[in-house]
């Protein structure tokens, strides 16, 4: 079996923040991590590995410092890792971005499941996944908390929706998304961690891959970013002091005018 | 590719380079050079208050006609006989939309069991016309066969935009129908416009709510978003009529590759969290498992929801599915009540789209009070039994 899990470098977001004079984003010196959601589909992958001895790829679009996202999961335990690097890769949205790992995942071939993480931090959308299967033409299910292996051709897995769970039978090849409930991602290992340093990581762009620059990166994309601010701050902001007694009542006054149900 | 400066506005002040993440702003001695490092992440073009920057459009590919798409379209969730509250949130957000274009707004239902109850409850919030599919097969939810059937009516009717609720099912399924209908596809809208040229503004959050950003789809039809719930405001319109038209669709749009073998309803508390209209949520301040009750108890006092930062859940004095925040639920209700936690970014990101926020914290400088509605610097140990004993006293208990 031939599992690949797609991964994302993203700025760690507890280092973004907001400069009070300019009011903008500051990212300067903000450390790139693997983005969370990511290292669970990793860990999902690792643990199909573990009980079957499957082959698990890890595969991402980013500049070139995106390789250490890379090793970083190489360290974990995965076999090989693929980097999606291209100029015309830039400014991708997320249809470009599953039209460049569709590509990626046509050349790898023989792959049996694909895992994703739920979304990524940094934009939240959850979309590449479920554009990601319906490129390749192979079925999918989000939201999965639970993977298990059913016969020789299938997988089943358990759901969370917004109304409860679902249990889901799914053939092979098919991609999930997965939540954390699948599983706390291992540590690095020392074998590991030796391996990551030597490890090639073979950097695809879109020679490659067969793509038309026209089809990747901004020009291949249907979204257009045409305006970034800073969300309105709140300056509405009031601070309740006094002894306890006072600020109850005054905070159970501002609930009350606000008209908050249940008070 | 990379984005272009405009020497003429350009001051050579320098702001573009310091926010670059990439480093590819270089500042000359008259002008500004911006190397093949860039990304296009366009933090440059909002910094510059000379607007001198900005990015290359995004590829035309053949130009798809436009004019012929007409019609704002909202695919309206419902589960059990009832409307999901999120599909009226659309259809009061759509009817903005397709009143300032001149053009009518329908609701699309999909499933089994479609009655007049919920066709009537469309159109009374705003839908000029409803289209139904209504086969056995969509008993289920699947993304196969729901996505293939609305992307075939989509095909038919041509709608200008589509809108969905930003649930699970609509983050399931809808990126499918983007993807079937190679357009594009924004996710988790707070905010919605049009131009007058019929470009749908869609302004949602990014780098977990610290950037908003605006996005627009020019050369693809439908223009297609999924929507917040609890963002935009229902609106009922009375008296307002609306046709319903039954849709027949082939049996091959029906089709799922998965099976979906167990279906089992539950209202967990992840989904009690997301759709509660207070939230009570407790951190690391309560010191100790027991001290969790105090949270519980003012939770029950004004039925709401409990929820609990990422430290609580940590200590394991609260389940995970109460955790709100990044790995946790994101949640926006009328209320949220933040009692002893300080308000990590992880935790804001989850919760700061709430309309009021009671932050109580014994720190006046922990980071919650940035994003507080109300602050409350006090013992959270002093403070919640006198604000329980005022609510009491209040309704006449004590």
């Amino acid at each position: 079996m031939h599992i690949v899990a797609c991964i994302k470098q993203v700025p760690d977001a507890k280092n973004v923040r907001i400069d009070p004079n300019t009011n903008t984003l500051v990212r300067q010196g903000v450390e790139s991590i693997v983005n969370p959601f990511d290292l669970f589909a990793v860990e999902a992958a690792l643990r199909i590995k573990d009980e079957t001895g499957a082959k698990v790829t890890v595969i991402t679009m980013g500049p070139p410092q995106a390789e250490q996202a890379l090793r970083e999961t190489i360290e974990r335990g995965v076999d090989e890792s693929i980097l999606l690097s291209d100029r015309a890769f830039a400014g991708s949205d997320t249809w470009a971005t599953s039209t460049t790992l569709a590509a990626a995942i046509r050349k790898l071939g023989d792959v049996d499941l694909i895992i994703c993480g739920k979304q990524a931090i940094d934009g939240d959308t959850a979309q590449v996944g479920p554009e990601l299967a319906t490129l390749l033409d192979i079925p999918y299910a989000t939201f999965v908390k639970e993977i298990g292996l059913m016969g020789e051709s299938h997988f089943r897995v358990t759901r969370q929706t917004d109304e409860g769970t679902e249990v889901w039978k799914l053939p092979m090849p098919c991609l999930i998304t997965v939540l954390k409930e699948v599983g706390e991602p291992r540590l690095p290992s020392l074998r590991h961690k030796m391996r990551a340093k030597k490890a090639e990581v073979p950097v695809w762009g879109i020679g490659q891959l067969g793509l038309d620059a026209e089809k990747v990166g901004l020009s291949g994309s249907y979204t257009q970013v045409v305006r970034v601010f800073s969300p309105p701050r709140r300056t509405d902001r009031v601070l309740i002091e006094g002894l306890p007694e006072v600020q109850a009542e005054q905070l159970f006054n501002y609930l009350k005018e606000a008209k908050v149900p249940g008070l | 590719m990379k984005a272009i400066v405009d020497p003429k506005k350009c001051s050579v002040c320098g702001v573009c380079a310091d926010v670059c993440p990439v480093g590819a702003i270089t500042v000359k001695e008259d002008s500004i050079d911006v190397s093949d490092d860039c990304t296009l992440c366009s933090m440059c073009v909002d910094t510059c208050e000379f607007g001198a920057i900005c990015l290359p459009e995004v590829g035309s590919g053949p130009a798809a006609d436009l004019a012929s798409f007409k019609g704002i379209w909202v695919y309206a969730e419902w589960r059990d006989g009832t409307v999901h509250k999120v599909s009226h949130e659309l259809l009061s957000a759509g009817r903005k939309l397709a009143d300032k274009r001149g053009v009518p707004l329908s609701a699309v239902l999909l499933g089994h069991g479609i009655n007049h109850s919920l066709t009537d409850e469309l159109i009374a919030h705003g839908a000029d016309s409803v289209y139904v599919v209504d086969r056995p097969e969509l008993a289920k939810f699947t993304d196969d066969a729901y996505a293939n059937t609305l992307v075939h009516l989509v095909r038919e009717k041509k709608p200008e935009a589509l809108l969905a609720g930003a649930t699970t099912m609509g983050r399931s399924f809808v990126p499918r129908v983007a993807a079937l209908l190679e357009t594009g596809l924004t996710a988790d809208c707070t905010e919605l416009d049009i131009s007058e040229e019929g470009l749908l503004l869609q302004t949602r959050p990014a780098f977990g709510g610290n950037v908003m950003a605006t996005i627009i789809c020019p050369n693809k039809r439908p223009q297609m978003a999924t929507v917040r719930p609890k963002v935009m405001k229902p609106a009922r319109q009375l008296d307002h009529k609306g046709t319903v038209e039954r849709v027949d669709v082939p049996t091959s749009c029906l089709a799922a590759r998965v099976e979906v073998l167990e279906v089992v309803p539950e209202m967990d508390q992840t989904a009690k969290l997301t759709e509660a209209d207070v939230i009570v949520s407790g951190g690391r301040g309560l010191k100790r498992p027991e001290n969790f009750s105090l949270i519980e108890d003012v939770a029950q006092l004004v039925n709401a929801a409990v929820g609990a930062s990422r430290g609580a859940v940590e200590e394991g004095w609260i389940a995970p599915s109460h955790q709100v925040g990044q790995t946790g639920r994101t949640v926006a209700p009328t209320l949220y009540m933040a009692v002893g936690i300080a308000g990590a970014i992880q935790h804001v990101v989850g919760m700061q789209g709430s309309k009021i926020i009671v932050a109580v914290n014994k720190d006046p400088n922990a980071p919650i009070f940035d994003v507080a509605t109300y602050g409350v610097v006090a013992d959270l140990f002093d403070f919640i039994p006198a604000f329980v004993r005022k609510i009491r006293q209040e309704r006449g208990d004590e």
